[in-house]
C-alpha cells in the first residue's frame, strides 16, 4: 500500500539525476553557458538562473552521489525499509541541491539553500523516536540558521548600497576592500558550517549519522561540495581580485579542521561518526587547496594557483566518490548487522565479501593511497604547497612548511584510521553473534557500491584527463590551466607545472606494480612449495579461541591517543586495580574533553541562556514601565538627531 | 669569501640547534652540557670571525668564552649541583612538544622581522643577525618555561652567547664583546653566589633529603 | 633510434634486477657487522639469500580466520616495494622511466605498502597483529612530516621533487657545507631507521610482545608468504639507503645521457656506498638501545624539529625565495 506507491522515486530520482549529469558534462566540455530568468521570487529580482562551467562541474560531482544514492535506494526492502517520511523529502533534496548551483542571484541562492537544509533536516529527524536524533537534528537546525544569517550578510555586502543582488551586477561592480573582506568572513562562516570547517563542526557528525545511510552519503559526499561551491563561487568569482590574506583564514582553518577531524575520528567508535570525521577532515583538505589558490592568485602566479584550484576541485570530485562508497559501505554493515559500533563487528570479510572488497577500495583510496583516485588530489594539494615557500609574503611563506607538516600528519592519521576501521570491522574475528550472521545487501546496493568502486579506480588512473576536463573551470577561476595530457612522455602522465619539475603517472606505476606481482606470483609458484595448509592461528603459541582477545578500535587507537590525545583532547587514562587477594575486577577508563565543543558550544550556549532569562524580565513590567522605556528611547533618538545634523 | 662565510653560517647553525638542544633537556647535568657545548661553538664560531675577516682582538673573546663560559661555569656548576644535592630534573611549565614549536615559531619571527628591518644590509650579515636573535629569543624562552633555578641561570647566560654572536658580526664596536662579556660573568658569579649561600643559610643544612622534605610543591 | 630505446630499457630493467639482488646482501652484511663488534662469529654473508630459499621451499600455514587479504597481501606488498626501490636513481640518473613517480608519490608507494601490511596483521585476528598494527600506523604518523619536511627543503634548493633532478642539481652544485641540508640528512636518517623498523625504534631481530612492532605484524606468515615479506623489508632498506645516497652524495652516479662505461662506474660506486651504509647502520644499531615505544615520539620529534629548522635556515639563504 505504502510501499509499492513510493517505489518510482527511486528510479525516477536516478533517471533525471543521469540526464542532469549529462547536460553538466556536455556544459563542462564545451565550456559554454546558459542563462535565464524566471518571473518568480521577490517582485524586483526575479528568480535567475545560469549554468556555466563551474556550476556544470559541481553538477557532476552532485547528480553522480545523486545516483548511486539512488540506486541504493533501490535496494531497500519494499515493505520492511521504506518509509514514507523519507521517499518525498530524498529527490526534494536533489533538487534543491541542483537548484543552489544553478542560482544566478542573491534571493534564488539563498532560498535553495534554505530549502536545501530544510530537506536534509527532515531526512535526519526521520526517525524521531530516537532521542539521539532528536539532539542531532536540533543542532543541525540552529547551525543551518546560524550559517544562513552569515550568507545574508555576505550577500548583503556584495550587493552593497545600490542593493544589487543579482551576481551579474556583482561582478561588475565589485565591493570595497574592507567590505570584501568582511564578506569574505562571512562567506567562510557560512558556507564552513555547512562544510564542516573548526569551529562550526560539531553538527555534523551528530546529523550525519543519524540519516539513514544513503542519504548520509548524499549529505556527506555531496551537501559539503555544493557549501564548498558557495565559497568558491563568492570568494573567486563575485569578489573580484584577492588581497593576499585573504588566503590565511581558509588556510589556516582548513589545516587545523584536517588534523583535528582525524584526531576525533580516530577516537570515535561508531562508524558512521568516523566517516562524518573524515568528512570534516577532507573539506579542511578542500579548504586549504582553496586558500592557496587565493594566495597564488593574489600574487599573480596563476600555474600555481592552477596546481591548487585542481587540487581543490579533484578531490571535491574524489571525495564525494569515496565517501559515499563509504557510507553506502556502513549502511550496508547496518543493514546486515544491524550494529553500528566498530566493536560489535569483526571478520565480515568472510560473510559479506563484496561489499568488503567494494569497502577497501573506498577505505585505500580515501587514505590517498596510489594508484587510486585519493592520491591524484593529494598529490596535487602536496605540489602546491611545495611551490608555497615561493610567495613573497612572510606569513605566507613561513607558513607553508607548517601546513606542508600538518597535510603529511593529516595522510598519515587518515591512513591509520582507515586501517583501524576496515581491520576492526570487516577483518579478525566476529565479536558478536550480530557479525557472524550477517549476510551480502541486495544486488542493486552492491552494484552501487561497485560502481563508485570502479571510479575510485579509475579516477586514480586517468587524473590528468580529469584534470584536462576542468581546463575552462581553472582558466575562469585560476587565470592558468595545467599542462595538458599531450605535453609529457605519456599521454596520462599528470603534470603540476613542467614535466621537468614534477610528475606522476598513475598508469606507468600501476602497470609496473602489476607486472611486478604477475612476475613475482608465478616465479614463486614455480621455484617454491606450493602446498598451503589450513590451521589455528599461531599467536606466539598461545592461541586464544575467543575473539575478545582481538584488538577492538580503541586499542587500535591507543598509541594514537597516547601521543597526540593528551595535547588534542586532554585525554587520560586511569586504572584502578583492586590490591591482591581481592576479587574484584580491574577498571579501565579513558577521559576525553571536547576543548572545542566547551569554548565554542557550551560556553555560548549558556551564555545565550543566561542572557535570555535576564532579558526576561522584560515580559513583565507594568504598563508604567513600558511607557518610561518608550519615553526614554524616543528621547535618545531625538538627541542624536539633534547631535549629528 | 664564499667558503668563510659558509664556515659562520656552519657554526651559527650549530649554536642554534644548541638553543633547541637547550630547551629540550629533562635533566639539569644534559642542561649544563649543552650550554657547554653552545659556548664552545660560539668560541670556535668568533674565532673563525676572528680569523677571517682579520680582527685579533677578537680572539681573546673567543678565549674568554671558551675558558670561561666553555669550561668553567659548567664545571663549577656541575660541581656544585652535584654537592648541594638540588633538583636533578628540571621542573617543566610547559611541556616539551609546546616548547619547541614555540621554539620554532620564534626562529621563524625573528627571521621574517631581520629580514624585514635590516633589508639594507649585506645578506651574510643580515643572516647572522636574524640566527643570533633567534638564540637570544630562545634562551628567553628557557627562562620563561623553566622553573628551576639553575635553568634560568643558564638561560640567561644563553642570551648573553647570543648576544656576543651578534656583536661580533657588528662592526666597530669590538669594545662592547669584552665588556658584556665581563659583564656575564660577574652577573653568574654573583647568582651563584646569593645561590648557594641562601640554600646554606636558610635550610642549614645542604642534605638532599632534608632539602626535599622542605619542597614546597609536591608533584 | 629503436635500439637506443632497447638499451634504456634493458638498463631499467637491469636496475631493477640490481636493487632486488643486492639486498639481501646489504642486510647481511648488517648482520654480520653487528655480530663481529658483538665479539661473535656472526652469519655469512650470503645467510640471507639462504634464508629466503628455505622459506620459499616450506608449506605455507594459514590461519583458519585468514581470508584473501592475508594470503594475496604479500605479493602486493613486495610488488610495492620492489617498485619503489626501482624508481630511486642508483648508477644512474634518468633512466626510462624513473621520471614516473617522483619523492611524494614514492612515500606514497611505501605508505600503500605499509597499509597492506597493517591490514594483514589485523586480518587473523589475533592481539599481536593488532599490536603491530596500531604500533606501526602511529610511528608512520610521527614520521610522515618529518619527510614532508625533507621534501620541502629539497624542493627549495633544487627546484623540482623528481628524483633525479634532485640528483643532477647536487651533482651539478655541490653544496659544500650548508647547514640546512646536513639537518635534512640527520632528519632523514632518523626517518629511514623508522620507517625501517631499526634500533631504537624496532628491532628486527625480537620476538618479545613489549618490543615488537614490524615482527607482530607478520607474526602468522610463514613459507612463501613469509619469504616475499622478508624480501620486501630487505627491499625497503635497500631503498633507503639508496635514497640517502641519490640525494646527499650522489658523486660518481652517470648521468642520463652516459654510455656502458658511465653507467659501470656509476654501478661500482653505488655498491661501494650501498655496502658503507650497511656497515655504518650496523655500527650504529650496536652503538644505541632500542627505545620504549612512547619515547619514540621524541626520538623522532627532533627528526621533525631539525626539518623545521632546516626550511627556517634554507629560507635564511636564499635571502628570500625563488
Amino acid at each position: 500500500m505504502r510501499g509499492p506507491a513510493l517505489a518510482f522515486v527511486y528510479p525516477l530520482s536516478a533517471l533525471a539525476a543521469v540526464v542532469l549529469g549529462v547536460v553538466d558534462l556536455q556544459v563542462l566540455l564545451s565550456g559554454g553557458e546558459a542563462a535565464t530568468r524566471l518571473p518568480i521570487g521577490l517582485p524586483t529580482i526575479g528568480f535567475h538562473l545560469r549554468l556555466d562551467t563551474l556550476s556544470a562541474f559541481f553538477g557532476i560531482v552532485i547528480n553522480g552521489g545523486v545516483v548511486a544514492a539512488s540506486l541504493y535506494g533501490m535496494g531497500f526492502d519494499r515493505v520492511k525499509e521504506l518509509t514514507p517520511r523519507v521517499e518525498p523529502l530524498f529527490p526534494l533534496f536533489a533538487a534543491a541541491m541542483n537548484l543552489v548551483l544553478i542560482a544566478d542571484d542573491a534571493y534564488a541562492f539563498l532560498f535553495s539553500w534554505e530549502l536545501m537544509s530544510l530537506a536534509s533536516w527532515a531526512l535526519v529527524v526521520a526517525r524521531h523516536t530516537d532521542p539521539e536524533c532528536r539532539r542531532a537534528a536540533h543542532l543541525y537546525l540552529v547551525m543551518a540558521a546560524i550559517g544562513t544569517v552569515a550568507l545574508l550578510f555576505a550577500f548583503g555586502g556584495l550587493a552593497g548600497p545600490a542593493g544589487g543582488y543579482t551576481f551579474d551586477t556583482v561582478r561588475t561592480h565589485p565591493p570595497q576592500p574592507m567590505v570584501a573582506a568582511l564578506v569574505l568572513m562571512a562567506a567562510l562562516v557560512g558556507c564552513g558550517s555547512k562544510g564542516g570547517l573548526i569551529p562550526l563542526h560539531a553538527w555534523l557528525p551528530l546529523a550525519h549519522p543519524a540519516a539513514p545511510s544513503h542519504v548520509s552519503a548524499l549529505m556527506s559526499g555531496v551537501m559539503t561540495k555544493v557549501a564548498i561551491y558557495g565559497f568558491v563561487r563568492i570568494a573567486f568569482d563575485l569578489l573580484g581580485p584577492p588581497a593576499w590574506w585573504w588566503a590565511l583564514p581558509p588556510i589556516v582553518l582548513g589545516a587545523m579542521t584536517a588534523v583535528l577531524g582525524l584526531l576525533y575520528a580516530v577516537l570515535d567508535r561508531d562508524l558512521k561518526r568516523v566517516l562524518a570525521y573524515s568528512t570534516i577532515e577532507n573539506v579542511g583538505l578542500i579548504f586549504v587547496a582553496l586558500g592557496l589558490a587565493l594566495a597564488f592568485r593574489a600574487n599573480a602566479q596563476h600555474a600555481a594557483a592552477a596546481v591548487a584550484m585542481a587540487a581543490a576541485l579533484l578531490h571535491v570530485l574524489n571525495h564525494s566518490w569515496f565517501k559515499s562508497l563509504l557510507f553506502l559501505g556502513a549502511g550496508a554493515i547496518l543493514h546486515a548487522t544491524g550494529r553500528r559500533d566498530l566493536d560489535g563487528l569483526g571478520g565480515l570479510i568472510h560473510r559479506m565479501p563484496r561489499t568488503a572488497a567494494f569497502f577497501l577500495v573506498g577505505a585505500l583510496a580515501i587514505s590517498a593511497l596510489p594508484p587510486l583516485n585519493g592520491f591524484v588530489s593529494e598529490w596535487l594539494l602536496f605540489q602546491a604547497v611545495i611551490a608555497a615557500p615561493a610567495l613573497p609574503q612572510a606569513a605566507l611563506h613561513f607558513a607553508s612548511p607548517a601546513i606542508g607538516a600538518m597535510l603529511a600528519l593529516a595522510a598519515a592519521l587518515a591512513a591509520a584510521c582507515f586501517v583501524r576501521v576496515y581491520g576492526t570491522a570487516f577483518l579478525g574475528r566476529p565479536r558478536s553473534a550480530e557479525a557472524a550472521g550477517a549476510h551480502d545487501v541486495p544486488l542493486v546496493q552492491q552494484a552501487a557500491m561497485g560502481g563508485l568502486a570502479f571510479l575510485c579506480i579509475l579516477g586514480g588512473l586517468m587524473g590528468s584527463v580529469l584534470a584536462a576536463a576542468l581546463a575552462p573551470v581553472l582558466d575562469k577561476l585560476a587565470g592558468g590551466a595545467l599542462p595538458g595530457p599531450g605535453s609529457g612522455p605519456t599521454p596520462f602522465s599528470l603534470i603540476a607545472f613542467d614535466p621537468a619539475r614534477s610528475i606522476y603517472d598513475a598508469p606507468i606505476i600501476a602497470l609496473f606494480v602489476a607486472i611486478a606481482s604477475l612476475t613475482t606470483l608465478i616465479v614463486v609458484h614455480r621455484l617454491s612449495e606450493r602446498r598451503t595448509r589450513r590451521g589455528p592461528a599461531w599467536d606466539c603459541g598461545f592461541p586464544d579461541p575467543s575473539p575478545a582477545t582481538q584488538y577492538t578500535a580503541s586499542s587500535f587507537a591507543q598509541p594514537l591517543r597516547r601521543v597526540y590525545g593528551a595535547a588534542a583532547f586532554a585525554a587520560q587514562e586511569t586504572v584502578v586495580m583492586p590490591p591482591p587477594g581481592d576479587i574484584r575486577p580491574a577498571r579501565f577508563s579513558v577521559v576525553v574533553v571536547d576543548h572545542l565543543w566547551r569554548a565554542f558550544y557550551a560556553a555560548p550556549g549558556r551564555a545565550v541562556i543566561g542572557l535570555s532569562e535576564r532579558l526576561n524580565v522584560l515580559q513583565f513590567l507594568t504598563i508604567r514601565r513600558y511607557l518610561v522605556l518608550m519615553f526614554v528611547t524616543l528621547v535618545i533618538l531625538l538627541s542624536i538627531a539633534a547631535v549629528t545634523t | 669569501m664564499s667558503q668563510a662565510y659558509e664556515i659562520s653560517h656552519l657554526l651559527a647553525g650549530v649554536m642554534l640547534v644548541t638553543s633547541f638542544a637547550l630547551l629540550c633537556q629533562e635533566r639539569v647535568a644534559a642542561v649544563l652540557n649543552a650550554f657547554a657545548a653552545q659556548s664552545i661553538t660560539l668560541a670556535l664560531a668568533v674565532a673563525w670571525s676572528a680569523w677571517s675577516d682579520n680582527r685579533p682582538d677578537l680572539f681573546i673573546t673567543a678565549l674568554i668564552a671558551l675558558t670561561l663560559k666553555g669550561i668553567v661555569i659548567p664545571v663549577a656548576l656541575h660541581r656544585t649541583v652535584a654537592r648541594l644535592g638540588i633538583h636533578r630534573e628540571v621542573e617543566k611549565v610547559v611541556g616539551v612538544g609546546v616548547a619547541l614549536m614555540v621554539g620554532l615559531a620564534l626562529t621563524g619571527l625573528a627571521q621574517a622581522l631581520v629580514l624585514k628591518v635590516a633589508a639594507g644590509m649585506a645578506s651574510h650579515a643580515r643572516e647572522e643577525l636574524a640566527l643570533a636573535l633567534a638564540i637570544i629569543l630562545l634562551g628567553f624562552l628557557m627562562m620563561i618555561v623553566r622553573r628551576n633555578a639553575v635553568t634560568q641561570v643558564v638561560g640567561f647566560m644563553s642570551m648573553e652567547n647570543g648576544l656576543i654572536l651578534a656583536a661580533t658580526g657588528a662592526r666597530g664596536m669590538p669594545l662592547v664583546v669584552e665588556v658584556s662579556v665581563a659583564f656575564s660573568v660577574l652577573i653568574s658569579l654573583f647568582v651563584f653566589a646569593v645561590f648557594v649561600f641562601r640554600i646554606r643559610e636558610r635550610f642549614d643544612t645542604v642534605d638532599l633529603e632534608a632539602l626535599d622534605r622542605m619542597r614546597g610543591d609536591r608533584r | 633510434m629503436t635500439r637506443d630505446l632497447v638499451v634504456q630499457f634493458l638498463a631499467q630493467g637491469a636496475q631493477m634486477a640490481f636493487v632486488l639482488l643486492i639486498a639481501p646482501l646489504a642486510v647481511g652484511v648488517v648482520r654480520r657487522v653487528k655480530a663481529r663488534l658483538m665479539r661473535r662469529q656472526g652469519p655469512p654473508l650470503l645467510q640471507a639469500y639462504r634464508d629466503l630459499a628455505k622459506l620459499l621451499r616450506k608449506e605455507s600455514v594459514i590461519a583458519e580466520s585468514a581470508s584473501w587479504l592475508f594470503r594475496s597481501a604479500p605479493y602486493l606488498i613486495f610488488a610495492l616495494t620492489w617498485v619503489a626501490a626501482a624508481l630511486v636513481p642508483s648508477f644512474a640518473s634518468g633512466l626510462m622511466f624513473n621520471w614516473a613517480a617522483d619523492v611524494v608519490a614514492l612515500v606514497a608507494l611505501l605508505g600503500a605498502a605499509r597499509a597492506l601490511l597493517a591490514l594483514a596483521g589485523m586480518d587473523v585476528g589475533t592481539s599481536f597483529g593488532g599490536i603491530g598494527s596500531s604500533r606501526e600506523m602511529m610511528i608512520a604518523t610521527l614520521a610522515e612530516p618529518a619527510m614532508m619536511l625533507i621534501v620541502l627543503t629539497l624542493a627549495i634548493a633544487a627546484g623540482t621533487t623528481r628524483l633525479a633532478g634532485v640528483a643532477d642539481f647536487f651533482i651539478a652544485e655541490p653544496f659544500g657545507v650548508r647547514v640546512s641540508l646536513a639537518l635534512s640528512l640527520i632528519s632523514l636518517v632518523i626517518v629511514a631507521l623508522a620507517e625501517n623498523a631499526r634500533i631504537p625504534v624496532d628491532n628486527p631481530a625480537t620476538h618479545l610482545e613489549l618490543t615488537m612492532v614490524h615482527e607482530a605484524m607478520v607474526l602468522e606468515y610463514s613459507g612463501r608468504h613469509l619469504a616475499l615479506i622478508e624480501a620486501a623489508s630487505h627491499l625497503k632498506l635497500v631503498l633507503y639507503l639508496s635514497l640517502l645516497i641519490c640525494l646527499f652524495a650522489p658523486f660518481g652516479m652517470a648521468p642520463a645521457t652516459a654510455g656502458l662505461s658511465g653507467w659501470a662506474i656509476g654501478l661500482v660506486a653505488w655498491i661501494a656506498k650501498l655496502l658503507a651504509g650497511a656497515v655504518l647502520l650496523g655500527v650504529w644499531e650496536v652503538s644505541i638501545a632500542k627505545m620504549r615505544v612512547f619515547r619514540l615520539p621524541d626520538f623522532v620529534g627532533v627528526a621533525f624539529v631539525f626539518g623545521f629548522i632546516a626550511i627556517l635556515l634554507a629560507f635564511l639563504t636564499r635571502g628570500v625565495f625563488a
